[in-house]
Order: C-alpha cells, then sequence, then structure tokens
C-alpha cells in the first residue's frame, strides 16, 4: 500500500492527468505539467489535483488552464481564494461560455489583487449575503448587490469584485468590503448623481481628469457624510485608510475638504470646486472609492426616472380609485397629491406623507419607496410626478412585469425571462451550479370527460373502505379522565378518591377531566413523475391512485398539493400544477387529474427544491414530499443520466430534511432498490410490484406514514 | 424586601407608569370606558400596548388584572372551575370573572393565540349585554359599572391561524400603536434607560436600521422595548455594539447570516 504522505511520483500524477483530461482525445501535454506538480509536497499536490479533476468534468480546457497556473500561484495565494478561483471560472463557464470562463483563469492576478502571501481574501459569495442585509438596513432606495469587474456602482445595483484581498487579514478585508458597499450607498443616498452629470464633465478638456477629481473632491464630502451618518464606519474606514497609507492629501485640497464637509454639502459644491480643483494634483485613490462609472449611471437613470415617474402615476390612480374618489367626476380639477415631509427629519431623508385633498394619507410601502426613490434622483418632488395617472394614458405593459406564456418558451428568444431559478448540485465539480434549472409552473389542461366518476364507480368498493378507513383516522375531540388539571371535576374519580380517603389510603390528585384536542395538523405535497416514460399503463394507474387518494384526504381533511414534474435539459424544467395546497377539491381539479399525459424526461432536484420551497411557505407541523414515480432521475443531454442526476436529486433531498420536510417516494421502478436507499434513506420509499396495485397501495401507504 | 401577595382585583398601579402619547389614544380610551365600550389594541410588540394599559389603570383608578393568552388557554382559565378541597369542590373564579365581579380592567394580552372557545365567553361581555356566562355555575354574572374589557393582538403575524374574527373584532373600539416618531422615542428611550439623549438617538436609527430590514429576512424590525433594555445596558457600563447585540439583534433573529448583518449596522453606527 502507498504512503498517504509520501509526494506522488510524476509518472502517477500524469497517469491521472491524462484520464481526467482524456489526452487521448485532446493531445494536451501533461508532462511538464506532472513534473511541476511532482515536486510538491503531497498535501498541496491533493488539493490541486482534486480542484484540476473536479473543474475537468465541467470543461477540460479550464481545468488544463488551470492545472499549468495553480502550482505558481500556490505560493501567493490562499487556498480558499484557489478555490474560489476555480469556481467562479466554472461559474462563468455556465454562465457565458467556454471563453470567458479561460479568461477569468488567465487573469488570476485581476482576480485576486494579491500584494502579499496567502493573501486571506474576502470571497463575494461569503460575504455578499451579510453586506446585502447591511445595505438594505440603512436607509434610502432599495439596492442590489451582484459580482462585478470593480468597485462600483450604477446607481441601482452595488457591484463588488470577486475576491478582495487588499489587507492582509481576512477581518480587515471583510472590513473593507463593508465600507465599499456603505460608501457605494453613500453615493446614492446623499446624490452625487444627477442628471446631467455626465454632460458636465465632458466641459471639461480632459474627461478623464475631470472625472477623477470630481470623484475626489465627492469622496471628501461622502465621507464626512457617513462621519455624520454612521460614526462606527466612518472611524473604521478611517483605520482601512491609514493601514494603506493612504491618508495623505494634497496641501491645496483642505480648504476645499473643509468646504465639502459641511452638512449642507451637495454634489453642486463638488462640481462648483472642481473649476478650481481641475488642474491640482490628483491624491491617491482612497481603497473604498472604487471607480465612477458615469456612463452606468447615466443609462440606469434616465430609465429608471422615466420608469418610477409613469409608475408613481399609476400607482396613485390606483390609491385614488381605493380611496373610492371619483377622478374628475364633475368636471372640475381632478383630485391632486400633495406630498409634505413628516415631522421626524432626524435621519436626514424625509419621511413623506401624501395629503390628499387637505387629507393626509399614509402611503403605502410601495408608494413610500417609490417616492423616496423620486426624491434621491430629482432631489425634490416634481409635481407633474404626484398627478394620478388617467385612465388609458400608459399601456400598463411599460412598466408592469407581464406573465409570459410558458408554452412560448422555444418560439420567442427569450428563454429564461420570467423563469424562477434553481441551483443545481453537479457531483464532479463537487459544488451547486448557480442559476442552471430554468423552471416554469405551468397548469395542466383540464379534460372534462368525467374521468373521476368512472375510476370511483370502477372502485367503488375500495372507495368505501377507504372513507372508512380515513374517518377512524381523524383525530377528534375527546374528554380525558382522570387529569392532575383539568376543566371540571371527575366524580367518579373524586367518589374512588373520597372512599380511598375513609379507607385511610392515600387520595389520588387525579381528581379532573380535560378536554383533548388534538389538531392534525399536516401539509402534503404529492410530486407525480410524468415523464415520458410512464405512458400507457403507469399513467393510468398514476391518475387512479390520485383519484382515491383524494377522496382519502378530503375524508381526512389535511392540506394537500398536486405537481407533476417533467422536463427536457435544464432550460426547460416544468412543474405541472394539478392542484394547489389551497385549492379546493373541484371540477377543475378532478379535469386536470384526467388531463395528465406523459411529457419528457425525469429530471427531479429542480422539482423537489420548487416544491420544497412552496412547503415551506405552508405553516404546518409535519411537512410530507411524497413522490409517485416510475424510475431513476433523467434527461436527454447535459449528463442528467446517471450518478449526475442521482447525486442531485440526493442532494435536493437533502435540502428538503434540512428544512423540516419530510421526502417519502413511491415507485414502480423493480430496480429501485439499487439507488433509492441512497435517495431516501432506507425506509423512506416502498417499491410496488405491480403497476395495477398501486391505486389501491398509494391512499394505505399515506395512513401507514401519517399515524 | 418580601414580596408582597396581592389578589389580583385589589392590583391598583399605584404611582404613574412613565407614559408618552403618540396621538388622542387616552381620550380615546377614556371616552369608550365611559361609555362601556370595549377596546382592541392593535400593534406590534414592543410597542407600548401594555404600558398604555398601566397608565390607563392608573389613571381610571381601577384594577388592572391581564391575562396572557397562551395556546392552550381555555374558556374555564378565564371563568373559573371547580377544585376539590378537603374532599368538597369549591369553585374559584377565574380572572376574567374576578374583574367582573370587582369591576376592573381586564387586559386579555395577545387574544388571537388562545383558544377558539375563549371567543365564546369574550363576545356577551364584549357587547351592550355585559354579560359573562358562567355555565358550570349555572349563572349569568352581570359585570359591574367599572369593568372594562380590553384585548390586544399583533396583525403583523403573517398566519391565518392567528388572525382575529370578524364577529369578534367588530365588538370593539380599535386603537393602533405603531412605533412612535423618531424624536418622541428618543425622548421615550432616554428617560426610561437613562442615557444621553446622543446614544438614545443612535439607538433609534438603529432601530430604524432594523425597521428597514422587516420583510427582507426579519419578521418584525427593534421594539421600543428592545431600545430601552440595549439602553438600560449601555447605561450600566456595556460597550454599545454588544449591548445592541445582545439586547436587540440576538432577540429579534436566530439567523447567522442576519446577526453578523445587524452587528455590521450596530458597528456602524457607534
Amino acid at each position: 500500500m502507498a504512503d498517504d504522505s509520501l509526494p506522488l511520483a510524476a509518472g502517477q500524477i500524469e497517469k491521472s492527468l491524462e484520464a481526467w483530461l482524456e489526452v487521448e482525445f485532446t493531445f494536451l501535454r501533461v508532462d511538464t505539467l506532472a513534473a511541476e506538480l511532482s515536486s510538491l509536497p503531497r498535501h498541496e499536490q491533493d488539493f490541486l489535483l482534486n480542484w484540476i479533476r473536479r473543474s475537468a468534468t465541467t470543461n477540460i480546457e479550464i481545468a488544463y488552464q488551470f492545472a499549468r497556473r495553480a502550482v505558481q500561484v500556490l505560493a501567493h495565494m490562499d487556498r480558499r481564494v484557489i478555490e474560489a478561483w476555480a469556481l467562479h471560472a466554472m461559474d462563468t463557464y455556465d454562465r457565458a461560455g467556454l471563453r470567458p470562463a479561460l479568461q477569468v483563469i488567465q487573469d488570476v492576478e485581476r482576480f485576486a489583487q494579491f500584494s502579499h502571501e496567502h493573501a486571506a481574501g474576502a470571497i463575494f459569495g461569503d460575504v455578499s449575503g451579510i453586506l446585502l442585509t447591511f445595505v438594505r438596513g440603512l436607509s434610502g432606495r432599495q439596492l442590489k448587490l451582484e459580482e462585478g469587474d470593480a468597485v462600483y456602482t450604477d446607481s441601482e445595483i452595488l457591484y463588488l469584485p470577486a475576491v478582495i484581498a487588499r489587507m492582509p487579514r481576512a477581518e480587515d478585508n471583510f472590513q473593507l468590503c463593508k465600507a465599499m458597499v456603505a460608501f457605494l450607498w453613500a453615493q446614492t443616498r446623499f446624490r452625487s448623481f444627477r442628471a446631467n452629470l455626465f454632460e458636465t464633465l465632458a466641459t471639461y478638456p480632459d474627461h478623464q481628469r475631470a472625472r477623477a477629481q470630481f470623484h475626489a473632491l465627492e469622496t471628501l464630502r461622502l465621507e464626512a457624510c457617513i462621519r455624520r451618518e454612521l460614526p462606527g464606519l466612518s472611524r473604521e474606514m478611517r483605520r482601512l485608510k491609514a493601514e494603506l497609507h493612504q491618508e495623505y492629501l494634497p496641501q491645496e485640497w483642505d480648504p476645499w475638504a473643509q468646504e465639502l464637509a459641511r452638512p449642507e454639502a451637495t454634489a453642486e459644491d463638488s462640481l462648483r470646486l472642481l473649476a478650481e480643483a481641475y488642474p491640482a494634483p490628483i491624491p491617491a485613490a482612497v481603497c473604498y472609492q472604487g471607480e465612477l462609472r458615469l456612463e452606468a449611471v447615466a443609462n440606469t437613470m434616465a430609465a429608471r426616472m422615466e420608469r418610477e415617474k409613469t409608475l408613481l402615476r399609476v400607482k396613485l390612480a390606483q390609491l385614488l380609485e381605493e380611496l373610492g374618489k371619483q377622478k374628475g367626476g364633475d368636471g372640475d380639477t381632478a383630485p391632486r397629491f400633495e406630498v409634505k415631509p413628516a415631522q421626524d427629519e432626524q435621519a436626514g431623508l424625509p419621511r413623506f406623507e401624501l395629503i390628499l385633498d387637505d387629507m393626509p394619507i399614509a402611503p403605502p410601502e410601495g408608494v413610500r419607496q417609490l417616492l423616496t426613490s423620486v426624491y434621491l434622483d430629482w432631489g425634490e418632488l416634481p409635481p407633474e410626478h404626484l398627478s394620478p395617472a388617467g385612465p388609458g394614458e400608459y399601456d400598463p405593459g411599460l412598466f408592469e412585469e407581464k406573465a409570459k406564456d410558458p408554452d412560448e418558451v422555444w418560439q420567442g428568444t427569450y428563454h429564461e425571462e420570467g423563469a424562477t431559478f434553481y441551483p443545481e448540485w453537479d457531483f464532479g465539480r463537487q459544488h451547486y451550479r448557480k442559476n442552471w434549472c430554468v423552471m416554469r409552473e405551468k397548469d395542466v389542461p383540464p379534460v372534462h370527460d368525467g374521468y373521476v366518476s368512472k375510476v370511483m364507480q370502477e372502485y367503488s368498493g375500495l372507495v368505501k373502505h377507504l372513507r372508512r378507513s380515513f374517518e377512524a383516522m381523524r383525530d377528534e375531540d375527546r374528554l380525558l379522565k382522570r387529569q392532575i388539571h383539568g376543566d371540571d371535576v371527575d366524580i367518579d374519580a373524586l367518589v374512588e378518591a373520597l372512599s380511598d380517603a375513609h379507607d385511610g389510603s392515600e387520595m389520588t390528585d387525579r381528581l379532573f377531566t380535560r378536554m383533548h384536542r388534538t389538531e392534525r395538523n399536516i401539509a402534503v405535497m404529492f410530486m407525480v413523475d410524468m415523464s415520458g416514460s410512464t405512458k400507457g399503463w403507469i399513467n393510468d394507474a398514476e391518475r387512479e391512485s390520485l383519484v382515491l387518494l383524494c377522496e382519502a384526504l378530503e375524508t381526512l381533511g389535511d392540506r394537500y398539493a398536486i405537481y407533476g414534474f417533467s422536463g427536457i435539459t435544464r432550460k426547460r424544467c416544468e412543474l405541472y400544477r394539478i392542484k394547489r395546497i389551497e385549492e379546493p377539491y373541484n371540477e377543475e381539479v378532478r379535469a386536470r387529474i384526467s388531463g395528465i399525459r406523459p411529457q419528457d424526461y425525469t429530471r427531479m432536484g429542480f422539482a423537489i427544491r420548487h416544491l420544497t420551497r412552496l412547503l415551506g411557505e405552508v405553516e404546518a407541523r409535519t411537512k410530507l414530499l411524497i413522490t409517485l414515480s416510475d424510475g431513476k432521475p433523467d434527461d436527454y443531454h447535459d449528463g442528467y443520466r446517471g450518478p449526475y442526476g442521482i447525486e442531485d436529486t440526493r442532494k435536493a433531498l437533502q435540502e428538503a430534511k434540512r428544512s423540516g420536510v419530510h421526502p417519502f417516494c413511491i415507485t414502480i421502478d423493480r430496480e429501485a432498490k439499487d439507488y433509492l436507499p441512497h435517495l431516501y434513506g432506507a425506509v423512506n420509499y416502498i417499491v410496488i410490484d405491480e403497476i395495477r396495485k398501486l391505486p389501491f397501495k398509494v391512499a394505505d401507504i399515506y395512513r401507514n406514514l401519517t399515524t | 424586601m418580601q414580596a408582597r401577595a396581592l389578589n389580583p382585583e385589589e392590583y391598583f398601579v399605584e404611582s404613574e407608569p412613565y407614559y408618552e402619547p403618540t396621538g388622542d389614544e387616552v381620550a380615546i380610551f377614556e371616552a369608550a370606558y365611559g361609555n362601556r365600550l370595549p377596546v382592541l389594541l392593535k400593534g406590534p410588540t414592543g410597542c407600548g400596548k401594555t404600558r398604555f394599559m398601566e397608565y390607563m389603570a392608573w389613571r381610571l383608578k381601577r384594577p388592572l388584572i391581564t391575562v396572557s393568552c397562551h395556546d392552550d388557554l381555555t374558556a374555564s382559565d378565564l371563568v373559573g372551575r371547580y377544585l376539590v378541597k378537603g374532599g368538597e369542590t369549591v369553585w374559584i373564579d377565574g380572572p376574567l370573572a374576578r374583574a367582573v365581579r370587582a369591576g376592573g380592567i381586564c387586559y386579555l394580552d395577545e387574544i388571537v393565540e388562545a383558544r377558539k372557545d375563549t371567543m365564546v365567553v369574550i363576545h356577551p361581555l364584549a357587547d351592550d349585554r355585559r354579560v359573562l356566562p358562567m355555565e358550570k355555575l349555572g349563572v349569568l354574572l352581570e359585570a359591574n359599572r367599572d369593568f372594562c374589557l380590553a384585548i390586544s393582538y399583533n396583525p403583523g403575524y403573517q398566519s391565518v391561524l392567528k388572525d382575529l374574527k370578524q364577529s369578534t373584532r367588530q365588538r370593539f373600539v380599535a386603537l393602533e400603536f405603531g412605533y412612535p416618531g423618531a424624536e418622541l422615542e428618543r425622548r421615550i428611550v432616554a428617560n426610561q434607560a437613562g442615557i444621553s439623549a446622543e446614544v438614545a438617538e443612535q439607538l433609534v436609527k438603529f432601530a430604524h436600521m432594523t425597521r428597514n430590514l422587516k420583510g427582507s429576512g426579519l419578521e418584525e424590525g427593534a421594539s421600543t422595548r428592545l431600545l430601552v433594555h440595549a439602553g438600560k445596558l449601555i447605561a450600566a457600563g456595556v460597550a454599545p455594539v454588544s449591548a445592541c447585540q445582545s439586547a436587540i439583534a440576538q432577540a429579534i433573529t436566530d439567523d447567522p447570516e442576519m446577526l453578523a448583518a445587524i452587528q455590521e449596522l450596530s458597528s456602524s453606527i457607534f
């Protein structure tokens, strides 16, 4: 047996690399690579080989390029950063294809600006959750946080690079990220951007210089704003600056700094001072100030100002309607809203109160946010924004997000619009593929053919039996006797106790009766296989089972939903609504059960994830996810068949369990014993050997599961 | 000093509780009381509903009987029940019956948590009949002139199970409580916690930040009560950031990421 601590020889490494990189077909040269790797200590070899293998499952070229650079990089970078680098390349590959992904690999220096050994960077994926919540807590417009190629904002989205590693310590890098986010927030909150900023700066002969100087002036102003608003953060920002030796400001800047530190200073003052500051030496950029991308800001702002004006006017019109006011009913002037900032202006940002005909109205949350956003763009609330839109003045298509017909997906160009994205577990990569599955919910087209009553007739004996046995399961209120505490005295117990006392024996204290009320509190989700392989017998058996099941569950009173799943490739994952959880079991649902038809393939991960999410929105003590299936997870193309699909499904089921959902599987696949224990656990599945029996069994299985 | 044991109906609020009115709620409550109308207090937790009741009990000089409702609270917990004492059964009045007899103010806190059958006994008390049916005694107890029923309810919980039925809510005069305005809240926090106006202002700013997060990960923002708690810790010498973490952040969420984000917010302010 080989010793685990000895480095691998070049020959061994070469063999592994040849296999992973499929040298036979790709003709990649791996001998020099293997030689380089063989000089490393074993733990470093293992680390790199592991990542080469994992990235090779995504794309061999990426893995090869990664391997070629990784050895040199290993000396400079923290392992976490290398991992993030490899994952970022794979994510880029998923999202944008090979060329941009290779760019990520080649630009490793840009990826992490490391200036010191083993940089312990803050990785976007790790910090974005906290920072997004952080920035949402600050006042102003609701901002988003995304990964970008630099630190900048377009005034709606704040962009941070994938890794920040300018400071030697991880905590400091996190603080730097926080400072960057706060600084970008301050640009939107304290109104750095005006509509014509871009043009104004363009009047200077050297645009770049004008922009840099303006940015420096604004940095001074915003630092002062942050000092007033968030003193703790401001201290931290000064410390970061000091550690990077960036606190030096050229002497001629002092008076401008003082002027811009006044609480009433605005971006106008910065622009005014720019005339003086333009020829002055440019101060060094501060670590958190990022870039000023005015083109991005200008585009976003122009679109937003138009959109929000429309939206605000439409929302005000809706508000009017809710208030029951007639709009210009008797020919005189239409009712007008006025806005007055509410009293407490301590946060600096006014809270607006709407006034309609001298009556103050508390604006709904959506309108309030719009008012704030409009105020931040315009510096005031222009009166024309406040006149409610007339009927038909705007086409709702301009501002409403239309629900697209899912069936048009392949006819048009919008493959991903309006869909929900789910990640998928790539077992080769040992990591999720982000936003990989494009999921849509569709309705099963109802077929009104009296199918359900036919089935009920056919199984009339069974239906009677089911009703009886499920009625018996209903946990009913009952009187518990001989309780220590209770609402009433239990006379029988009391008489006994008294006679006990006469006999000299001890008296019991169980003298009361109590009403026992149990609320059976179960929500169950049925996930029905609608793949092409269910065609014929299986589809019939599934539909019959559903009819009987619904009958049983209606008797029992448990809440339940039924969804069918199918799909073809990751771009077209579809869930078919048969019955929503709050929908009553009505004619429509019956017709939909009748309308269940086999579709495409059995991609399961997305369905489990989506239905788990739906269950998460239901309040119930016990939540069940029951799958009716006829075989292994499978899909056309992109390698879902085999271990990939099984591992993704397993991961999705683990996620479901973690969020408090109990998964269970009913299958008719006789080979299921080979893989289902791995997916659902040893006991959480049942194999039915004859399709014919399915309708007889399903309700029984459910009963056993929930008692 | 030894703890005093009092009968509920003898519990008078003796010294004036600190209460800052946010609107005309005091006048409305007095008018409702004068006309023997029951009152419903709506609002998020920790915004001063219970303190308001104490204040009104003190103003009206009536005993205050508070029942905090829980999901096992039944009608007999309110009305009363038979107990066995030395071989005999003895009737013991519940808190609601005591208040009805003594003419006190009965305050049922978080009424939606109680079992549905409790509503049945409240209904005849809450309309112009003003009687408490005591089924087990076979008695209809007519309310004392001075009796007053008040209930509270938090509409913020987005659960259909915790909604108040129309038949119940339409019997009450409803008072809505929200968080006080920034200036008022600062005064309350400074007064109650004994801290400087500046620190109180920072605490209130912090509270606003957490309230901005309602809906994006938090069920509720920090209440005024939590601000007072944090203020008291600060007054006792705890560093503000740790005080906010223990008294506020940990109290409103368990989610580690949310806790970290709130920590970052508080460290940005102090």
